[in-house]
């Protein structure tokens, strides 16, 4: 028996012998180096774009390619260790509370039955309840949705404040306790490496809902915010230096990202505001619409006892004319003194949002004049010099269709969103350099992406909607291979600032959007 | 029943390649242990396959050879860029062969031999990051050859005959890089056939310079092998009009056996022999892998092989009558260009070390062995000509450990 078992020790060590063997195999360690930092126990801190979330939804496949895991898998390779996620239970995406779907599902790219390939969202009913609280902790502490006062926020994993709008249906899956904070929850892990990337939805919501909320600028008291605000700077620099404050006591150094320009993100550039192609007819017909409501306008601002001067310089902004090719659409903006008709046309940089409903654009005259034949009728009226009644002058002034707020940004909007962006910016780049934190300029890797892209070893990565490579088809979050490349960002401002020699993985092994029917 | 043995010897004959491309260097114990060298070495049936002009000299009526080896083989592989790594984990290869030979009469011997050339079984890690290009490859091609071997004068001999040779082949990569159906299951393919026919021939010619001294000279020709009656599986392929519908198509693809022409020498003093064969295998022939599917879809994959050379020595020593140490060594070319460094077939040049001995339980049986230690250096390479326009390489490293048992019978 101790002969057969000599026998048998002596053959695996024989066998042993006969695998291949690198010189210097990565698989032993010692190929990298963790420099000054301690990457055994990574925490993520963020919001979506730290949970993984894409494609309208947080979704299994989607978490495993978030940048926190991927980072996480080449820290493996210098020391670190196990990166737990709080995964949801199906590669569908949406949420139930109480069995009640609270989220949509995921976006797929499918084909309709033309033939044309058009986002969509998968059907069926999902399978993540969010009363399923998870036991963690986690390491990976992004929560969609979170602004950066969330993160302080207690009760914002309760359940009981989902349904009002307290509380966030992502953190209540894994909050320690229904009054956990999520930076609370993070710092109890004592991390040794973490990320902090948050304040995207501080301006975000409020751009992505075409700017229908406040701007909050001068307001300190989070707690009289609507969802869609912006949030005052001061109030992001105080949190913000809480969060990375907490996150630091007990770690050897983290990674801070900071926020992109909105105009980098396909959710607003890939409806061109100038989609008013017309043929040389029909921009001289809406051309002379236009003149008919300025007409019009003088007309009854004259009647009402507005000098003609006045009302002819007041007017003459609504004799917009259009010319053969691409025109600008009309938008609509608050009635004020100087534009009481209240709509006007676009202005080179206002952005229309990825949601607007471009069949309208395209057939229904939305974003420049609605006719219907008894507009027509009153056109033609005018048109053989007739004097059209009030009741007709109206049904021309009502025919006018900007674009809706909610639809657009415009020039007001965006300037109340670069102004807290570069506040943001500011604090968060001042509070890398004071606590030597390694920071990703995501806003310069999301200007490169939207200006010419980033070359991979298969192609080119740009922020073309669905084809470009690193936006999911939400149009907000990236994809696969976008988070891939943010997380190579990670690794070189961390190898740089901890003298670090964590490899960057190759984003050309990491997937774009998912091409499926959606049934 | 006959379907059961012809698997049961694929399975046999499979073996990770370690010879140039996926040629399997081990058609004989005695020839093996002394560098692979044989081609102008007149000893046992073994000639059956390294130089059939050679069984005519074959002192007994009867000869017979046959054996097996137990390949035990890895390749490693690793890239710094990224800190990704992957080893294969290949079962066992088994080659075998089996030769015999009938003195006709004094100046004619007829002959069969059966024996496995080319095979290759190499197993990745599934979805390792290779996998667009590899996860697994399992391919066999036994050869059967019916032999005359003819005594011109006491110069001259020659011998050759035709082979039929019947290969299988199992072959599974994932679709791209990236691909994978709606719950992040990679997109794959499978492409299966056995029983993939055709002929070839070889013809050789051995000359007596002197008693203890002679020239031979082989040549075996190309062999394509065609298949056509295969089946492809495309496997987790998302549900999309945009992508290839899951399930089972044909494919056709060619594979060629390339032709190999060895000329050597063996000279005979006392109890030694000394051999050195010379082998210029016809690579060239393999330009590209192109797998053509039923369902329209088609995989290119350029190889543009070189032809390769193998430069081979073999000693024997016979201590007693009993007994014959044998040693050799061999350096074997890879035909594989740099560029086109695919991990389904990760070769680079190779040291051959090898050593065996013979034992006479009786005048007509002997037991041979024999062991291989094929030696590669590490190497950086690459295969550039992915259809998505990447590279994809790293480091390699191979390494094979062969040992080999067999009998010789004559009569």
């Amino acid at each position: 028996m101790k002969n057969y078992i000599k026998i048998l020790a002596l053959s695996s060590v024989f066998l042993a012998a006969c695998e291949a063997e690198l010189e210097n195999p990565i698989e032993d360690g010692g190929v990298y180096t963790s420099g000054s930092a301690d990457f055994s126990n990574y925490v993520a801190v963020g919001n979506s774009l730290t949970s993984g979330y894409a494609d309208g939804a947080l979704y299994i496949t989607g978490q495993e390619n978030s940048f926190p895991n991927i980072l996480a898998g080449q820290f493996a390779l210098v020391g670190g260790g196990e990166f737990t996620q709080p995964l949801v239970d199906d590669n569908l995406g949406g949420l139930l509370a109480n069995g009640t779907q609270i989220t949509q599902n995921r976006f797929v790219l499918a084909v309709d039955a033309q033939g044309n390939p058009a986002p969509t969202r998968l059907s069926g009913t999902p399978t993540t309840e969010i009363g399923n609280i998870l036991s963690g902790p986690f390491n990976n502490m992004g929560v969609p949705g979170a602004k950066s006062f969330h993160l302080v926020a207690p009760g914002y994993g309760n359940i009981a404040g989902v349904a009002a709008g307290a509380a966030n249906p992502y953190f209540v899956r894994f909050a320690s306790s229904a009054n956990a904070t999520i930076i609370e929850d993070a710092a109890a892990q004592s991390p040794s490496f973490f990320s902090l990337w948050i304040g995207n939805n501080d301006i975000l919501s409020y751009a992505t809902s075409g700017g229908v909320g406040v701007d909050q600028t001068g307001n300190v008291n989070p707690a009289s915010y609507g969802p869609n605000d912006i949030t005052d700077p001061n109030v992001f620099a105080g949190v913000y230096s809480q969060e990375v404050n907490a996150l630091s006591a007990s770690a050897s150094g983290g990674v801070l990202f900071n926020i992109p320009d909105v105009t980098s993100i396909p959710f607003f550039t890939t409806v061109p505001n100038n989609a008013l192609v017309l043929t040389a007819e029909q921009a001289a017909s809406l051309t002379g619409f236009f003149r008919a409501v300025s007409g019009i306008f003088i007309q009854g601002a004259i009647q009402q006892g507005v000098p003609a001067a006045q009302a002819q310089a007041l007017g003459a902004q609504y004799a917009i004319t259009f010319n053969a090719g691409p025109n600008r659409f009309i938008i609509d903006v608050p009635v004020t003194q100087t534009n009481p008709l209240g709509f006007r046309q676009m202005t080179a940089n206002e952005l229309l949002l990825l949601t607007i409903n471009q069949g309208a654009l395209r057939t229904q005259g939305y974003g420049s004049v609605a006719l219907t034949p008894e507009v027509l009728q009153v056109l033609g009226k005018l048109q053989v010099g007739g004097t059209p009644t009030p009741q007709e002058a109206g049904l021309v002034l009502a025919a006018v269709n900007g674009i809706d707020d909610k639809d657009a940004l415009d020039t007001a909007e965006l300037t109340a969103i670069a102004n807290a962006q570069t506040a943001y910016n500011a604090t968060i780049s001042g509070v890398a350099q004071a606590n030597g934190l390694a920071l990703v300029d995501a806003r310069a890797t999301l200007q490169q992406l939207a200006n010419g892209g980033i070359s991979y070893d298969a192609g080119t990565l740009t922020s073309t909607f669905a084809m470009g490579g690193a936006f999911s088809l939400d149009g907000v979050h990236p994809t696969p291979r976008g988070y891939a490349y943010l997380a190579n960002l990670a690794i070189d401002a961390i190898n740089s600032t901890y003298g670090s020699t964590v490899p960057k993985v190759n984003i050309g092994d990491y997937p774009t959007i998912t091409v499926s029917q959606a049934n | 029943m006959r379907k059961i043995l012809l698997a049961s010897l694929f399975l046999l004959a499979s073996a990770t390649t370690f010879a140039g491309g996926y040629r399997v260097g081990l058609q004989g114990q005695r020839a093996l242990a002394m560098g692979h060298t044989g081609v102008a070495y007149v000893n046992t049936a073994e000639l059956a396959f390294f130089n059939p002009a050679g069984l005519v000299y074959l002192e007994n009526k009867l000869n017979v050879s046959a054996g097996g080896f137990g390949v035990f083989s890895s390749v490693a592989w690793q890239n710094e860029s990224t800190g990704q790594y992957a080893k294969t984990d290949s079962p066992m290869g088994t080659p075998f062969y089996l030769y015999g030979s009938y003195a006709v009469t004094e100046w004619m011997s007829a002959g069969l031999a059966v024996y496995t050339p080319y095979g290759s079984t190499v197993e990745w890690p599934t979805d390792w990051a290779g996998s667009h290009l590899v996860n697994n490859i399992e391919l066999a091609a036994i050869f059967v050859q019916p032999l005359l071997s003819f005594k011109i004068n006491d110069v001259m001999s020659i011998g050759g005959g035709p082979i039929f040779v019947t290969g299988n082949v199992n072959f599974n990569r994932n679709a791209n890089r990236t691909l994978t159906d709606l719950d992040g299951n990679r997109s794959n393919i499978t492409v299966d056939d056995s029983g993939v026919t055709n002929w070839g021939w070889s013809l050789g010619a051995l000359f007596n310079v002197t008693d203890s001294f002679r020239i031979g000279a082989h040549y075996r020709s190309e062999i394509i092998l065609e298949s056509t009656e295969g089946t492809a599986t495309f496997a987790n392929f998302p549900d999309s009009p945009l992508t290839p519908s899951n399930g089972d198509t044909s494919f056709e693809a060619s594979l060629p056996l390339p032709a190999e022409l060895t000329v050597g020498l063996s000279y005979d003093c006392d109890k030694w022999v000394f051999n050195f064969d010379f082998t210029r295998t016809f690579w060239d022939v393999y330009e590209d892998l192109d797998i053509i599917f039923g369902n329209g879809r088609e995989s290119i994959n350029p190889r543009n092989y070189n032809n390769s050379s193998i430069y081979k020595f073999g000693v024997a020593y016979a201590p007693s009558d009993k007994f014959t140490l044998r040693a050799g060594y061999y350096y074997d070319q890879t035909p594989i260009k740099s560029g086109y460094f695919a991990p389904e077939t990760p070769r680079n040049d190779a040291n051959g070390f090898t050593a065996g001995l013979s034992f006479d339980i009786s005048s007509s049986f002997a037991i041979d062995a024999s062991f291989l230690y094929v030696r590669f250096k590490e190497i950086n390479e690459s295969y550039d000509y992915v259809d998505d326009g990447s590279s994809f390489g790293g480091t390699y490293k191979s390494s094979a450990f062969i040992p080999g048992i067999g009998v010789t019978y004559k009569l």
